[in-house]
């Protein structure tokens, strides 16, 4: 009986992924231009929040600093867009700002390959960098939140300030074209849209592969008490630096798809309020679930720009009214709600098996109790 | 674990069908958008029925909600007088009002929406330079038409915007001439650190050097940054004959302020700014301000019989305590020139719609203006002022007549290296 059951929840979570794999790959079918790049850059937000929800969700460790890695990665591929379409010449801006050669930092960014992998180890590196003096000196909780706060204010005070090298406030936006073809061509969008599903999915499957493996157990073992961990013999800084650097990773990946989306990136895509925002689109999915992540994402966003469309002068008050709400009252997140829902009905019909846990709130069983 | 992973399948198909439901419900404006796959090339006269829809994209939320609102109302304001006088080419305007939030991506958000979605004929929007840099490729791109109405740095040129603020030969180079004319040689160059008075400063370091002028300092401290202190110390040391102020936003109080603390009234020290008109007069307060230098194009008191109808209307639909300021007037003057061409051009394409516009004189409350068809600016009277004590800005000098707009600064010989990169 058990093993039919167990298959039968295989057959519905395969069911679950194809049926979501297949209307994600046919989204251009049916969707007009518009949607289709609002959903695009909503997709490369999710990768995003896949990887705060392996870092905060699963080990336990709140970074609000997850805009720097989205920014970074965000603007190694803005540079490259920059200088394809300046056409060899000095981008604008530095032209404004009295440059008269390109900066050294700026000279790798001209090759397409060498952009991609320097906005994914650029923010994985920094990563390793930061978790390597925190979580090495036993930096934790609020503490190492806050850090990644304080690198939040740098690095956007850094970007605002160097106007000569980074756009300043402007940022960089004026793209053409992606290698050799424009970028806005109907073809581009949909390629550009596929890479992005392709690229969720790879990142989804990764961080599922990460959080049912033993280092899983491990991550959650250290969100649920670090100082056990450690007595087993294992080191918690290398598994955290670890999921620090993959998350920081993914983030810079998303900030790669997002500038291809959206044409645009500016350090206040990369401040204190998109940075908090990442973290509420994984807190209101439901922390400490994969899938949780994805929902809460497309959600909340979804509900942002639906919002401000129908009430442009008064969206905002919807939307802090909608968080309060959610946190209030469904502090599991929408998985959550669905999970308590299911459990009730299974309950009563008393299906499922009669082990269950008890009814303490997901948050509640998945917090680090040290924070 | 396991236990749940049908959840986990249920939980994926709320988050598609949350997805769906999102792009699903967006049609409810009407007819004209439709489904997937079509493209977006039907023309913006294809909305159907008695209206013409327009979009206005500024921000209503965010740090620049305080300015931008007085020009989404003084746009909304021309739209309902023109609705009420019947329209244009017999339909009525219908605004639809789209949040830019402060944050440049939303802009581009936002004007593709409104391009490619709603199919409006045509956008006003946007104040700061930030915001129409990141809306120009989209409207490039979907050959969208947007009246940008605010003062900016020049040096640009989109076949698909119309610029109905200031360009630099409007209101920074003749407030240069006006200040050397009076006899002030030695400027002390003060922004904020932006594109517009990096650029600005520039051009003014370019001509004071041709012009017998002298730099003694150029300062840029971050848009937000309040504490003046040590450029007020530097000020002092500097010994300046004038300081010309290209700060924007809440750095202007900042500033202002602690002139007044370090006892530097007006009289002891001439200050020129740009970035401040009588609403930002009204949020910093007269005191601070009364004696100072601006230079615009409008001002509240600027008299002719246009600005009289004009700030009687806005007092009526706003409270008798607004103010009308330089932009919300380049605002109402671009929703009329627009549908001046519009007439003009007997059709909503914007193709037509900017051939027609050449040439098209209006007498806006500024006095008259006239698009130049060759960059898209219109020729504007530059004028600058001094803030009196009850917040309102009295002329001091005028040009004459409306200035032809050059973005490129080409009429002018210190400037061939200026505007080189572009």
């Amino acid at each position: 009986m058990r093993g039919l059951w167990s298959d039968r929840k295989r057959l519905w979570l395969l069911l679950g992924y194809a049926a979501a794999s297949a209307a994600l790959f046919a989204a251009p079918l049916y969707l007009s231009d518009f949607r289709l790049n609002l959903l695009a850059k909503f997709l490369a937000f999710a990768i995003v929040a896949l990887g705060l929800d392996l870092l905060w969700g699963y080990t336990g460790v709140l970074s609000l600093g997850h805009g720097v890695f989205f920014g970074l990665g965000a603007y190694a591929m803005g540079m490259h867009l920059k200088l394809a379409a300046s056409g060899g010449r000095l981008p604008d801006f530095m032209d404004w700002s009295g440059l008269t050669s390109l900066p050294w930092f700026w000279q790798p960014f001209k090759s397409f390959p060498a952009a991609v992998l320097l906005g994914i180890l650029i923010p994985s590196l920094l990563a390793l960098f930061l978790g390597f003096f925190t979580f090495r000196n036993r930096i934790k909780g609020v503490y190492f939140t806050i850090l990644t706060q304080a690198l939040v204010i740098i690095v956007t005070t850094l970007f605002v300030g160097q106007q000569a090298y980074t756009g300043g406030t402007n940022g960089l936006t004026g793209f053409t074209e992606l290698l050799g073809s424009p970028l806005r061509s109907d073809g581009m969008k949909s390629a550009l849209y596929l890479a992005t599903v392709i690229a969720l999915i790879a990142a989804y499957a990764l961080c599922r592969y990460l959080t049912t493996s033993r280092m899983g157990k491990v991550l959650r073992a250290i969100r649920d008490g670090e100082n056990r961990v450690r007595f087993l013999g294992y080191d918690p800084a290398t598994y955290q630096m670890a999921t620090f650097a993959v998350s920081g990773a993914l983030a810079g990946l998303a900030g790669m798809l997002f500038v291809l989306h959206v044409g645009i990136i500016s350090p206040s895509m990369m401040g204190i309020v998109p940075s908090i925002e990442m973290i509420l689109w994984v807190a209101i999915g439901g922390r400490g679930t994969l899938v949780g992540a994805l929902i809460g994402t497309l959600a909340l966003n979804y509900a942002k720009s639906g919002l401000s469309e129908a009430y442009p002068e008064i969206w905002t008050i919807f939307l802090g009214a909608l968080f309060i709400v959610v946190t209030v009252f469904l502090p599991g997140g929408i998985v959550g709600l669905i999970r308590k829902g299911a459990g009730s009905v299974r309950k009563k019909t008393g299906r499922g098996n009669a082990h269950h846990e008890p009814d303490v709130h997901p948050v509640l069983r998945g917090s680090n109790r040290s924070v | 674990m396991k236990r749940m992973t049908w959840l986990k399948s249920a939980g994926l198909a709320v988050s598609l069908s949350v997805a769906l439901a999102g792009c699903g419900n967006n049609d409810k404006d009407g007819a004209s958008s439709p489904p997937a796959s079509s493209s977006a090339a039907s023309s913006p006269a294809a909305s159907g029925g008695d209206t013409i829809k327009v979009g206005i994209l500024h921000s209503l939320s965010g740090t620049m909600s305080i300015s931008e609102v007085t020009v989404k109302n003084s746009e909304s304001m021309a739209i309902d007088e023109i609705n009420a006088k019947g329209g244009v080419l017999g339909k009525k305007i219908e605004p639809i009002v789209e949040d830019g939030a402060s944050d440049w991506p939303t802009f581009a958000e936002k004007a593709r929406k409104l391009l490619s979605e709603d199919k409006v004929a045509t956008v006003f929007g946007g104040w700061t330079s930030a915001s129409r840099k990141a809306m120009l490729p989209v409207f490039e791109e979907l050959n969208g038409l947007l009246w940008y109405p605010v003062q900016y740095e020049g040096l640009e040129s989109s076949p698909n915007i119309f610029y109905t603020g200031a360009t630099t030969n409007q209101q920074i180079v003749p407030s240069v001439d006006y200040l050397l004319e009076q006899g002030k040689k030695k400027f002390f160059l003060l922004g904020s650190d932006y594109v517009f008075p990096r650029t600005a400063n520039k051009i003014i370091k370019a001509q004071l050097a041709a012009k017998g002028g002298e730099t003694v300092a150029e300062e840029y401290t971050p848009l937000g940054h309040t504490d003046y202190t040590t450029i007020i110390a530097k000020i002092k040391e500097a010994k300046p004959d004038v300081v010309y102020n290209t700060l924007n936003g809440d750095s202007n109080v900042a500033f202002f302020k602690q002139l007044k603390d370090a006892n530097i009234a007006a009289a002891d020290l001439t200050t020129l700014s740009v970035s401040i008109a009588e609403e930002e007069v009204k949020g910093i307060g007269p005191d601070f301000l009364a004696g100072h230098l601006v230079a615009w194009n409008y001002y509240q008191t600027t008299d002719t019989p246009e600005n009289k109808t004009f700030v009687e209307n806005f007092k009526a639909k706003y409270g008798a305590d607004s103010v009308t300021s330089d932009p919300m007037e380049a605002g109402y003057t671009a929703v009329y020139l627009w549908a001046a061409a519009v007439e003009k051009a007997g059709s909503f394409d914007v193709d037509k719609v900017k051939a027609a516009a050449k040439g098209i004189e209006w007498n806006a409350p500024e006095g008259k203006v006239t698009i130049d068809g060759d960059n898209q600016h219109i020729y504007k009277t530059v004028r600058i002022g001094e803030i009196q004590p009850d917040g309102m800005i009295k002329e001091l000098w005028n040009s004459g007549s409306p200035v032809k707009p050059d973005p490129y600064l080409k009429g002018y010989d210190w400037a061939k290296d200026l505007s080189a990169g572009s």
